[in-house]
């Protein structure tokens, strides 16, 4: 599309290298930022005037302070890497540069999300990522779905077989849940000017702590209506695990790193307005622990490896909100959970996507084992992921995570029941990640016969082991030990304000001692289980009525679809049968319906839709009227 | 508003209906029922009934004519009012009738250069 | 002297004649009485001296329209008015009207072939676009019932223009349907005068505060008068015939009618509504209001379910008449209403307008359908455009996008100053379901896209043929897909020249 057929081949390095150009610039800037004092560090860059009319003034404002400064450079730099990694996963795809083309589009628009200094260009930003993850989760419109046969060989399946995914009817799905999350942000934009009188940041929140508490939960939860759709809360979650259909390293950036997190991003951004209304701090903290059980829960019952992760990171993301729902002493908290998880999510997709190319494009995991020695560099890249998500002391998961559990119980009241929630989730969170590299990497080999597992080229793996060493070190180099935010609390400290007090390390010690443990617990029951050698297909069996549950995603999208599918097809067949008969039976037929003799067509103009149409506009006079003259 | 004064014209209407239903009702029952066949062909002026186009239907340029006739009458019929005060309305009244007679004109002059006046 | 001779040298009190004040459409109406003769006198005259001369009036009254631009009165005793509406809209239309235009001179003939429409059709362009300025401008009911069969008139004609049976079809149902609601109409008009003693908008105004008035024959004037005006801009419910009208029609009609048409019916709906019935704002708002809900989401339900792309934008021009609704049940109170509903219009003009434009382009595509009853618009004929046509392509996303309203494309400012005038006015929960239903909009805007972009072409794409040279329609798209994009990038001088008209002169 943007470039020509010669320059098809390059089309990732360039756009590889435009994205890295961007990475370098956001570093500078990021310096650059380091030298003031923390109180001037927030620089609005006043940009192009899209206009001014009366009270409401909209321009391009870019806005410069710590917060977007650490969106940007995770945004910048998780690109980078999964770009490069693109040029080798896409090697065979015939139309890479329209990939590379929409996912450069994608950064961009992610950009000006983070950097906006008005709701108008934050919508303008938000509105364009889901536009292009759209696009880029129905990438593969025409490729079949690939199931197993009887004989244990691939083959492509149906498409309209509609339990499994299927890239059009997956992207439908994102479109839609983004949707319903846009209205709520449409509504909060709509509500903002007319109460404050204004879209600019700096006006809307010097004048939130003076909203009426009605308002400002209005707001609050309309804006977090969006976050539900674009972070994939509970309810609007349904359509990231389907979501899974695109192009793996669209999974990893959009889906785990970048987009998906921009809810948490407009919360810790917007956190003026939620610290106005206790209502909608706690639906946030609420919504978020129960996300992560429930996707924790449906995670443990997955055979498909995009989709163990899509809902870890699911799981991981109402970890977030736990984390900025709980006020100042959470929000640190939240977003190094944000920073920590891009890594080691993106590394997990990455490492997924590197074992389904040496695999055939093979995502059940029933079919794995023993992959350790045929991909060395995956293994090993994939464990330390693996360290980091289930929170093995010292990797950074370990800090964030014990960070916003911290904060949680530091909180008291409704915090010490998020805390309990994502005490157990975080060994939920154990057993399944460890289900999922157990099965993959360790045991006997399951894979099918005639297929050669073979390790993915440098430029995949390269972005594998940077990915895997930020994920072991950015704990231990953004943060000192838990119950203190360090430097990472300290550069966020000027958006987001400081926490009042600091736990004792004793107390935190033991906290974190409990969610470790439990951890442990997890990782070790699914050693017994998945690599001992011990046959857990017929265990399933045995309590295949726990099982089916969660192998069924606890059935919410069967309770969606009874209230999507069904009550919108009876809407659509009544729609059909009783306002627009022609336009219904399809086009080609409402033309084709032209077709016959003039007598036919005369008879139908005399016999029914014209007289039917002129008693329309009848009813409809004689109801106006009627209502104008008779009201009381 | 005073309905009352609309009631005359609504006994007109009732007496009208009345009317109408009355004599067909009753000539049905009290008329001599006779047939013959010039009794049941269509009266045209004396002329012999001849069976029309298939699916009884006029050629279209019977339409076009009349339409063509309808509009010059209804020009005619703009005109004689104007003639009862044209004095008074002096020159401004003759260049708008000028305009407006013109303007058919040249709709005319279009109908019969497009052959809207040819029969066939 | 006899004294019957004497009263009848009496000079009778004449009106006066501002030949200024109405310029433009004396413009129109002179080019197309000249046009007309052409085409009598030169029948094999080309379509491109016949578009050449029609552009040529159309800039005459773009010029005398700029001449006129400051000019603020109300001319011939109160029948015509010029004011902000008036230029707005004579502005707009004059625009719409040349690229309707270019469309027309398109046509769907391709090189060597006879082209189907008549000449007739640029003389019926220009006398519609005289009904259609003059409806702006006149503030006299009887001046508003002559500009509307003008304009209806030579739209019937102009929708039949072709002998395939779709159209002929179509302009018989919107011939029926439209005589039908003229009467609504004309007996609303009479109802008003029989109320208040007068059809000059000026003086319904002053009678509307009086309090001797009769309020019941009033408002069932009032209510008759909405009837005809919604039928115009085909609101629900009576909106049946349109889809029918517009996927039947030839494309080039369908598009100004979808267009030019909602212009003018709009503007006159502000002038009457929001001005001279503006004291009686509390009577019809609830009319208007529930009219705006019925039309928004009927026309985006019904949209979504379409798979003829004609069909859709037809669907998709009856929920904008509902979005447009909220703008003049706003407007009464809160001026702001007549302003967003002004610029609404003018962007709404040309993404549709693009959009039937790329509909008529992508009609020329396949194998030419001799037997084919309408013409080639089904949503297959779009699958894999993208890789076929990607200009063509782009620009139907431009187009799409919006509609839909996505920033920073025009359509997100013609939806946001709408939706904030009504809020203003306090109808916030009419703006809330407009919001909704412009999210459901997206859902069919943004299929086309995915079939035009994400699906492989049907069939043997070597049967296709070229859509032969498209010069005049190559300039009409480029310059809607440049107003587009450019009115979104910079509305604001646009919206300061809109609020000009929110003193309404009557």
């Amino acid at each position: 599309m943007l470039f020509g057929q010669r320059l098809r081949a390059l089309a990732g390095w360039i756009a590889t290298l435009a994205v890295a150009a961007a990475f370098v610039v956001a570093l500078a800037a990021f310096f650059e930022l380091l030298s003031h004092p923390g109180e001037e560090r927030t620089q609005i860059l006043r940009g192009y005037e899209w206009f001014t009319s009366g009270d409401l003034r909209v321009a391009f404002d870019l806005r410069w302070d710590p917060l977007s400064a650490l969106m940007a450079l995770v945004v910048t730099g998780v690109s980078s890497l999964i770009h490069l990694y693109s040029i080798g996963y896409m090697e065979h795809d015939e139309r890479r540069e329209t990939f590379f083309s929409w996912l450069n589009l994608f950064v961009a628009s992610m950009l000006v999300l983070v950097l906006a200094q008005n709701f108008l260009v934050m919508f303008l930003g938000w509105e364009g990522v889901g536009l292009c993850s759209y696009l880029l989760v129905g990438f593969w419109f025409n490729r079949r779905l690939l199931v197993v046969n009887p004989l244990g060989r691939l083959v492509e399946g149906e498409p309209d077989d509609t339990r499994e995914v299927w890239a059009p009817p997956a992207a439908k799905k994102a479109f839609l849940a983004n949707r319903i999350g846009d209205v709520g942000f449409l509504l909060a934009m709509f509500l903002i000017f007319a109460t404050t009188g204004s879209l600019d940041f700096d006006v809307v929140f010097g004048e939130a702590g003076a909203l009426a508490a009605g308002t400002a939960t209005a707001i609050a939860l309309l804006l977090f209506l969006a976050c539900t759709g674009k972070s994939a809360q509970f309810p609007l979650y349904v359509w990231l695990p389907d979501a899974m259909a695109g192009p793996t390293p669209v999974s990893a950036l959009i889906h785990a790193a970048t987009m998906v997190t921009a809810g948490v991003f407009l919360v810790a951004r917007t956190h003026t307005i939620f610290e106005a209304s206790g209502t909608a701090q706690t639906v946030v903290l609420l919504v978020g622990a129960g996300t992560a059980l429930l996707a924790a829960l449906i995670a443990i019952g997955q055979d498909d490896i995009k989709k163990i992760l899509a809902y870890s990171t699911v799981s991981q993301l109402g970890y977030m909100f736990i984390g900025v729902a709980l006020g100042p002493i959470g929000y640190a908290a939240g977003m190094l959970h944000l920073v920590t998880h891009a890594f080691f999510k993106a590394q997990l997709f990455l490492g997924a996507g590197s074992v389904m190319h040496g695999n055939d494009d093979d995502t059940d995991i029933k079919h794995f084992g023993g992959l350790r020695s045929a991909m060395p560099i995956t293994f090993w890249t994939t464990m330390a992921a693996w360290a980091a998500i289930v929170g093995v002391p010292f990797t950074s998961g370990f800090y964030s995570k014990d960070q916003v559990l911290a904060a949680a119980f530091e909180h008291g009241g409704i915090g010490l029941l998020a805390w309990a929630i994502g005490v157990f989730t975080a060994g939920l969170t154990a057993f399944y990640m460890s289900r999922y590299v157990f099965l993959t990497f360790f045991g006997e080999r399951r894979w099918p016969e005639g297929r050669h597992p073979h390790e993915s080229p440098p430029v995949m793996t390269v972005p594998l082991i940077v990915l895997a060493v930020l994920a072991l070190v950015a704990g231990f180099a953004l943060t000192t030990f838990t119950g203190e935010g360090g430097r990472f609390q300290a550069f966020l400290e000027p958006v987001l304000g400081a926490p009042e007090e600091h736990e004792s390390l004793a107390a935190a010690a033991g906290l974190s001692a409990a969610a470790t443990g439990l951890a442990a617990v997890g990782a070790i029951v699914a050693w017994l289980l998945y690599v001992r050698p011990f046959d857990w297909l017929a265990l399933r069996r045995r309590w295949a009525g726990a099982w089916r549950p969660l192998a069924e995603k606890l059935y919410v999208d069967q309770v969606y679809e009874f209230f999507t599918v069904n009550l919108g097809g009876a809407l659509a067949a009544f729609l059909a049968r009783n306002v627009d008969q022609r336009g219904i039976d399809g086009a080609v037929n409402g033309v084709a319906e032209l077709v016959g003799s003039s007598a036919r067509s005369g008879r139908r103009l005399q016999s029914g839709l014209v007289r039917s149409y002129a008693l329309g506009v009848l009813g409809g006079a004689v109801l106006i009227v009627a209502f104008l003259v008779f009201r009381p | 508003m005073n309905l009352g004064a609309f009631a005359p014209i609504l006994a007109m209407l009732v007496l009208a209906a009345a009317f109408a239903v009355l004599s067909i009702v009753v000539s049905a029952f009290l008329a001599p029922h006779r047939p013959t066949r010039a009794k049941y062909s269509a009266y045209e002026s004396g002329v012999e009934p001849g069976r029309l186009p298939q699916g009884e239907r006029y050629p279209v340029k019977f339409y076009l004519t009349a339409m063509l006739f309808v509009v010059f009458d209804v020009e005619v019929i703009f005109l004689y009012p104007w003639a009862v005060v044209f004095r008074q309305l002096g020159v401004f009244g003759l260049v708008q009738m000028g305009i407006f007679v013109g303007l058919i004109l040249i709709a005319y002059i279009y109908d019969w250069k497009r052959g809207g006046l040819e029969w066939d | 002297m006899h004294p019957l001779a004497q009263a009848t040298t009496q000079p009778l009190p004449l009106p006066e004649v501002d030949w200024r004040a109405i310029a433009p459409e004396l413009a129109l109406a002179v080019a197309g009485v000249v046009l007309l003769l052409v085409v009598a006198f030169w029948p094999r005259a080309g379509r491109g001296v016949l578009a050449g001369l029609t552009l040529a009036g159309l800039a005459a009254a773009a010029a005398l329209t700029v001449w006129n631009w400051d000019l603020e009165r109300v001319a011939f005793e109160g029948a015509v008015s010029l004011d902000g509406i008036t230029r707005y809209a004579r502005a707009v239309l004059l625009a719409v009207g040349a690229l309707a235009t270019l469309m027309v001179a398109q046509g769907d003939s391709r090189e060597g072939e006879p082209d189907d429409s008549p000449p007739e059709v640029f003389p019926l362009l220009l006398f519609a676009l005289l009904g259609m300025v003059l409806l702006a401008a006149a503030s006299d009911l009887l001046v508003v019932f002559i500009a509307l069969e003008i304009l209806s008139l030579s739209l019937y004609v102009m929708a039949g223009e072709t002998r395939r049976l779709a159209a002929q079809e179509a302009a018989m149902k919107y011939f029926l349907l439209g005589a039908f609601s003229s009467a609504f109409l004309l007996y609303g008009i009479a109802l008003c005068y029989g109320a208040t003693g007068s059809t000059n908008l000026l003086e319904i105004a002053d009678a509307t505060g009086d309090p001797t008035a009769d309020g019941t024959l009033l408002l069932a004037g009032v209510g008759l008068l909405a009837v005809g005006f919604l039928f115009k801009v085909s609101a629900v419910p009576f909106h049946m015939w349109t889809p029918d009208v517009y996927q039947g029609t030839p494309t080039p009609v369908a598009a100004f009618m979808a267009a030019a048409t909602k212009v003018a019916g709009f503007a006159v709906f502000l002038r009457v509504f929001a001005g001279a019935l503006g004291g009686l704002v509390v009577s019809w708002r609830p009319v208007i209001a529930g009219a705006a809900v019925l039309t928004m989401l009927v026309g985006a339900a019904l949209a979504v379910v379409q798979t003829d792309l004609k069909r859709m934008l037809a669907y998709s021009s009856i929920s904008h008449a509902g979005y447009l609704l909220v703008g003049v049940a706003a407007a009464a109170t809160v001026p702001a209403g007549v302003s967003a509903s002004m610029f609404y219009l003018l962007t709404y003009a040309f993404m549709v307008m693009g959009a039937f434009m790329v509909v008529q382009y992508v009609s020329r595509l396949g194998p030419p359908d001799d037997d084919a009853i309408g013409e080639r618009s089904s949503l297959e004929d779009y699958r894999g455009l993208a890789r076929r046509h990607p200009w063509a392509a782009g620009l139907l996303a431009v187009f799409m996008l919006a509609l839909t309203g996505i920033p920073p494309l025009s359509g997100f400012w013609a939806k946001y100053y709408v939706f904030l005038a009504g809020i203003e006015a306090g109808l916030t929960w009419l703006v809330v379901v407009a919001v909704i239903s412009s999210v459901i909009s997206a859902f069919f805007y943004l299929r086309v896209l995915v079939v035009a972009y994400l699906q492989e072409p049907v069939g043997d794409p070597g049967a296709e043929t070229a859509p032969g040279r498209t010069p005049a329609l190559g300039v009409a798209l480029g310059l809607a897909g440049l107003l587009t994009v450019a009115i979104g990038l910079a509305p604001e001088a646009l919206i300061a020249a809109a609020r000009s008209a929110e003193r309404i002169l009557g």
